[in-house]
């Protein structure tokens, strides 16, 4: 896959284009969202912190997978990225 | 200088039993000054998991001041100016086989006839209680006295408790040393100039033996390291304090190099904590990887899931250890006017209430609720005459 090309996701509802290469959170940044998830306790608005993937405060759920750093995952041609739950997983 | 009196008591150390002293010797008409070097919980009570424990004390005089401890909590809760999530989650001891199964049930059944709350449970019962544990251990031994607390705000509602009954805080100042006065009391020199007070209460933690030198005594505490990892924050995942039953063998074991023992449960913020360990390795604070990756491995041995967590961060902090593992409460044999508040090792926030409770009544000479002959720092005096083994 060629440095660049154009990779397809959803934000919520909306309908995305990020470049090959991109982190999900510089993805998020270049189409201008720079706040995606709002604290779990206090409900004030979180992006990239760190982003090197030590805060944590990045988190999005992709798919199925929850409270994933969207500073430190490549982004992927049809990814479906949502506001985390900012919980990780649990049960069997 | 022998006549400046700063306060009727000065309490060295902020940290929560510092705080519970500070507030109990108020509440029994003391003037009290509580000097620290940093700030409120700037020490050990600040690097530990909040524990208010009876299902892991031995049947004898610290389960005694274990259960005084469980109901003064209570009280404080009820009554201090500032929640500080106290929360009865009850502790699951948990067993593998039926050896391990056999001494749980040993020693619950010793606490038993002390007063303490438990209820033994078989496969499907701590299943029930615990979905997401391993499903072949054997059972448990359930404690719902067993309950956490955050240590940073209950130290800080008893210190804005201990100001409203009148007592001074005097953080950022170093005690140096300082002498018994003819007489009464002591004379402490400090990085603030010189403080008098009729009565000097050692609640400094792992530095409680420094600062006993620093007043011309001496009392065996040791820092002991303990380490804990942080998940990230989940969904309530697990419901209790989770321990592997050989715990309490950790804690009363004496080896230098490490004890380690899982410990597994959730905080108010959903994260997990994940300890237990106990190195003697004097101050050093450099975390240590293979003594983490043992945490790790046994808490996965409970809780399988945890393979898909991740770890957020560790932390490690120094536990005043004492040599028979047995709170050092009382008056100083040697030095009039000193008592000592220290060496309860993990157990400090569990215990901090009761020992404040024995400080308050033995300086003030009233009759205290627990017996304070187990804990008097006098045990580890030399008899009169006797010869020194160094």
């Amino acid at each position: 896959m060629a440095e660049g090309q154009a990779l397809r996701f959803t934000f919520s509802d909306r309908v995305l284009v990020g470049r090959a290469g991109d982190t999900v959170a510089s993805a998020l940044i270049a189409n201008g969202i720079r706040s995606w998830r709002r604290t779990r306790r206090g409900g004030r608005p979180r992006g990239i912190y760190c982003g090197i993937g030590t805060c944590f405060d990045c988190l999005v759920d992709i798919g199925e997978e929850v409270a994933v750093r969207a500073c430190l995952r490549p982004l992927q041609e049809g990814d479906r990225v949502a506001p985390s739950g900012s919980v990780g997983p649990a049960g069997p | 200088m022998t006549g400046r009196h700063t306060a009727d008591v000065i309490v060295i150390g902020a940290g929560l039993v510092g705080a519970c002293c500070a507030l109990a010797l108020s509440e029994a008409g003391m003037e009290v000054c509580v000097v620290d070097r940093r700030g409120p919980a700037g020490g050990t009570s600040a690097a530990g998991e909040g524990n208010v424990l009876v299902s892991d004390k031995l049947a004898g005089p610290e389960l005694a001041l274990a259960l005084r401890s469980r109901r003064l909590w209570d009280e404080l809760g009820s009554r201090l100016p500032l929640d500080f999530e106290l929360e009865a989650k009850g502790g699951l001891v948990v067993g593998r086989d039926e050896e391990e199964m056999a001494a749980i049930g040993d020693l619950a059944d010793r606490q038993a006839a002390m007063g303490v709350e438990v209820e033994r449970l078989g496969p499907g019962d701590l299943a029930r209680a615990e979905p997401l544990l391993a499903p072949d251990l054997a059972g448990a031994a359930y404690y719902p006295q067993d309950a956490c607390l955050q240590p940073m705000l209950a130290t800080a509602g008893l210190l804005a408790a201990a100001d409203r009954a009148g007592a001074r805080l005097m953080l950022g100042i170093e005690a140096a040393g300082g002498t018994a006065r003819s007489g009464a009391g002591m004379t402490i020199s400090t990085s603030a100039g010189v403080l008098g007070a009729g009565a000097v209460v050692n609640a400094a933690g792992p530095w409680s033996g420094e600062v006993a030198r620093g007043l011309g005594s001496t009392i065996p505490v040791k820092p002991r390291r303990g380490s804990i990892l942080v998940t990230e924050p989940l969904p309530l995942a697990v419901r209790h304090k989770v321990y592997e039953g050989d715990y309490v063998a950790a804690v009363v074991d004496d080896a230098s190099s490490l004890a380690c023992s899982a410990v597994v449960e959730a905080t108010r913020s959903g994260t997990l904590l994940i300890g237990s360990s106990r190195q003697f390795v004097g101050f050093d604070a450099t975390p240590d990887v293979g003594v983490l990756g043992e945490l790790a491995r046994r808490a996965l041995r409970l809780f399988p899931f945890l393979s898909r967590v991740r770890a957020l961060r560790t932390y490690s902090g120094f536990r005043p250890a004492s040599p028979d593992h047995l709170p050092i409460i009382g008056a100083d044999p040697a030095v009039p006017g000193l008592w000592h508040a220290t060496g309860h090792e993990g157990a400090g926030v569990g215990l901090a209430p009761a020992t404040a409770e024995l400080i308050a009544a033995l300086v003030t000479g009233t009759t205290p609720p627990v017996d304070p002959g187990p804990f008097s720092p006098s045990r580890f005096a030399p008899a009169p005459g006797a010869r020194c083994n160094g």
